[in-house]
């Protein structure tokens, strides 16, 4: 589905990734880890269409088709979500108005017709419902005075509406307190299909205790360093990042 | 240039201002300039009696006194007022029709063309309208069903032939005809505009609306508006405004009054789209405009709701006097300013009765090199007890070359009073575009979204179908602000 190759990207001079390869097939969940600095949330970004970033070698490609021409509106239209590591707020622009005006961009991006008023309202309030969120805060500006536990837990809220085939999620888990950590959990593998797939950046394995993972990458300077299983998650747990320099 | 890249340049700018085009129209029209004699010219076409023309000589011989004002955030160059024709009517419009039926075509298609259909408007929409084209008014619809109700809404000009009291008791009586430099310059040459009068009691039965448009070259338009709400009645009244696409500029220099007796409501709403002028600040209507409700009964209530995105440049107040003890008076304003337009604006509220109460939420946008100003007064006299005034000013920045300035006063005599202010100002960030395209909102739509969301405290008080007017105005007008 995902297919990144030797990706080189640089903001202004800094380069931050330096040949990354990384393959995400439908149905599999991959966890990025890595230091604070790697460049995980420079990967998210880039992959959502992020012009912060200059892209100097490498390529991209979703179901087949080169993701590095496609503004973020289509690649998000194409089925790609960003659940972002620390999402922006949007003052005096309601949550609902936000979904509604989200949802119906990308029907009609793939030629399908507006949702029904009375229709999207009931499917965004049965989302709602699935997060345990108070309906009140739809009508409250995107993540306006939210906490940072509640953006995170909104992230979900919009993926879920949206329902994308590629859910990156930055470090959605962190700020989470245990009971919001479950919720978010559960709204990731509601979503979980063999049709779409799940990029994980986190630092801890307590979202992974819910959310298991196929495969597990480290990224380090600019690089996935070292590719393992569900284990090597939790050997990271124990000897932090350290070790891997040495190896 | 290609001839191709062209047209679609001349395609992408009638698409952003779609009411540019020129009715070609055989007209009566003075030649330019300004003396006594233009103005008993004028006056003589309109068959007005003398103590008009009086009014109109007395406000002449004080504006050659008096001088241009410089006070505002505004940078234009001198406006030579002996270059203007203050006089022009469709030839067809010499003899007043006297139903839609013997209006030219011409005229009613051009105002079909600007989305407001006459005849279907007369039979479908609940909305009496009358229409100002250059110096004259070319119809008013729905003129029976209200004179069932009472309800005078006719030109102004018609106004002094039929109910010359009326207009010679209150014109002039809210914004004296020395007031400011536009406002005596109006006094002296005022051409046409609406007169509504509502008896007492009444519940105006329909919306009111105006449509001003300026359609000759190098003429001023110098509407003039009065507006009488007797005690305990009610209206609801809305103007518009386009102008065609030109290279040079164009003076507007309106005079509104509203009166508002004992628990009587007026709400004005604008929807101002004079031609901006284009992306390099060629052309555009300079829009020099004197507002002013007097609250004069007890417990009346006057409300100023405007939405101001045309015109090259903008300097209007609309304002309260808050006479009448109780009395309410209410500003709501959204301002745009894009390219290289200017805008100098706000309100006055002067508390004169006890108890009364203002509330003032003003939402000024600028992006490309726009120049956006709020200039509001507070002013609370010895004799207002208990006086409230809110005050709420935001501006909204998109990109980093345009400017937002406030400039609030309060002259608070009376320690009663309380006056509370807050103003913010924000950006529209590149996170929070980049935010709304990851959802798949394209740019332009989210931008907006944003600020159709800044400015929704304001639509709110519009009526419901120009506050969808209104939304596509905005986004209109902001085509290309970013990227
Ligand atoms: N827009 C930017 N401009 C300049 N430097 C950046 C920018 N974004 C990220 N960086 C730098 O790139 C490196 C990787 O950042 P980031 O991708 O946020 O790391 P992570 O998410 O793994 O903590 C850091 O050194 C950071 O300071
Ligand atoms: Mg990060």
């Amino acid at each position: 589905m995902l297919e990144i190759e030797n990706l080189h990207a640089r903001a202004g001079d800094t380069a931050i990734l330096k040949g990354l390869n990384l393959t995400v097939n439908a149905g599999e969940v991959h966890a990025v880890m890595g230091p604070n600095g790697s460049g995980k949330s420079t990967l998210s970004k880039i992959i959502a269409g992020s012009e912060d970033y200059i892209v100097t070698d490498g390529r991209i490609r979703f179901e087949g088709r080169d993701l590095l021409t496609l503004p973020p509106e289509e690649r998000a239209a194409a089925g790609i979500f960003l659940g972002f590591q620390y999402p922006v707020e949007i003052p005096g622009v309601s949550n609902m108005v936000f979904l509604r005006a989200a949802v119906n961009a990308q029907r009609k991006h793939r030629g399908e017709p507006e949702l029904e008023a009375a229709d999207f309202l009931a499917w965004v309030r049965h989302r709602v419902k699935q997060m345990k969120m108070d309906p009140a805060m739809l009508s409250r500006g995107v993540n306006e005075g939210f906490s940072g536990g509640e953006k995170k837990r909104n992230e979900i809220l919009q993926m879920l509406v949206l329902e994308p085939k590629l859910m990156v999620l930055d470090e959605t888990d962190s700020g989470l307190d245990i009971d919001a950590l479950k919720i978010v959990a559960e709204g990731i593998n509601a979503l979980r299909s063999p049709a779409r797939a799940t990029l994980l950046v986190t630092h801890y394995q307590r979202l992974l205790d819910h959310v298991q993972p196929d495969h597990v990458h480290v990224l380090s300077g600019g690089r996935i360093v070292k590719s393992g299983g569900p284990d090597l998650a939790r050997e990271l747990e124990e000897k932090g990042y350290g070790w891997l320099d040495a190896a | 240039m290609s001839a191709n890249a062209q047209d679609v340049r001349e395609l992408v700018k009638n698409r952003s201002y779609g009411a540019g085009f020129v009715t070609d129209i055989a007209a009566d029209t003075l030649p330019p300039g300004l003396d006594e004699n233009v103005i008993r010219a004028l006056s003589a076409r309109k068959k007005e009696p003398d103590w008009l023309l009086e009014f109109r000589l007395k406000a002449y011989r004080r504006w050659l006194t008096m001088r241009e004002p410089r006070w505002a955030h505004l940078r234009y160059p001198a406006i030579d007022y002996q270059s203007i024709s203050y006089y022009s009517a469709p030839k067809s419009m010499a003899k007043r029709p006297k139903s839609l039926d013997e209006v030219d075509p011409k005229l009613l298609e051009t105002y079909t063309k600007l989305g407001i259909p006459l005849k279907e408007q007369e039979m479908l929409a609940g909305v009496a309208v009358d229409v100002v084209f250059d110096s004259v008014s070319v119809a008013t619809t729905f003129k029976k069903k209200l004179a069932e109700a009472g309800v005078i809404f006719c030109p102004i000009s018609e106004a002094v032939q039929e109910y010359p009291e009326l207009v010679r008791r209150y014109l002039g009586s809210v914004v004296p005809f020395g007031d400011n430099f536009f406002a005596a310059l109006n006094s002296a040459v005022f051409t046409d505009g609406s007169f509504v009068y509502i008896p007492k009691g009444v519940r105006c039965p329909m919306e009111l609306s105006t449509y001003f448009r300026i359609n000759e070259r190098n003429t001023g338009q110098f509407e003039r508006t009065l507006i009488i709400a007797e005690a305990g009645s009610h209206v609801s009244y809305l103007e518009g405004c386009t102008a065609p696409q030109r290279d040079e500029n164009q003076l507007h220099a309106a005079v509104v009054e509203l009166v508002a007796l004992d628990e009587a409501e007026i709400k004005y709403s604008t929807v101002q789209n004079w031609y901006p002028g284009d992306e390099n600040g060629v052309g555009g209507i300079y829009n020099f405009v004197t507002k002013r409700g007097d609250c004069r009964g007890r417990r009346s209530k006057i409300a100023w709701t405007q939405v101001e995105t045309g015109s090259a440049i903008t300097w209007k107040y609309p304002s309260c006097i808050l006479r009448g003890d109780e009395s309410v008076g209410e500003f709501y304003s959204v301002a745009l300013t894009h390219h290289h337009q200017q805008a100098d604006t706000g309100t006055k509220m002067i508390h004169v009765g006890k108890n009364t109460r203002s509330t003032i939420v003003s939402k000024g946008i600028a992006a490309g090199f726009g120049q956006q100003s709020y200039r509001g007064l507070v002013r609370v006299l010895e004799s207002a007890d208990n006086a409230r005034n809110y005050t709420q000013c935001d501006s909204l920045l998109i990109g980093d070359r345009c400017g937002a300035h406030t400039f609030p006063y309060t002259e608070i005599r009376n320690p009663t009073a309380i006056v509370e202010h807050e103003a913010t100002t924000s950006r529209i960030s590149d996170e929070q575009l980049f935010y709304a395209r990851t959802r798949g909102i394209g740019e332009e739509d989210a931008v907006s979204m944003i600020v159709n969301g800044f400015c929704k405290q304001v639509f709110k008080e519009l009526p419901m179908e120009f506050a969808v007017e209104a939304q596509k105005l905005l986004q209109v007008s902001l085509e290309g602000a970013v990227g």
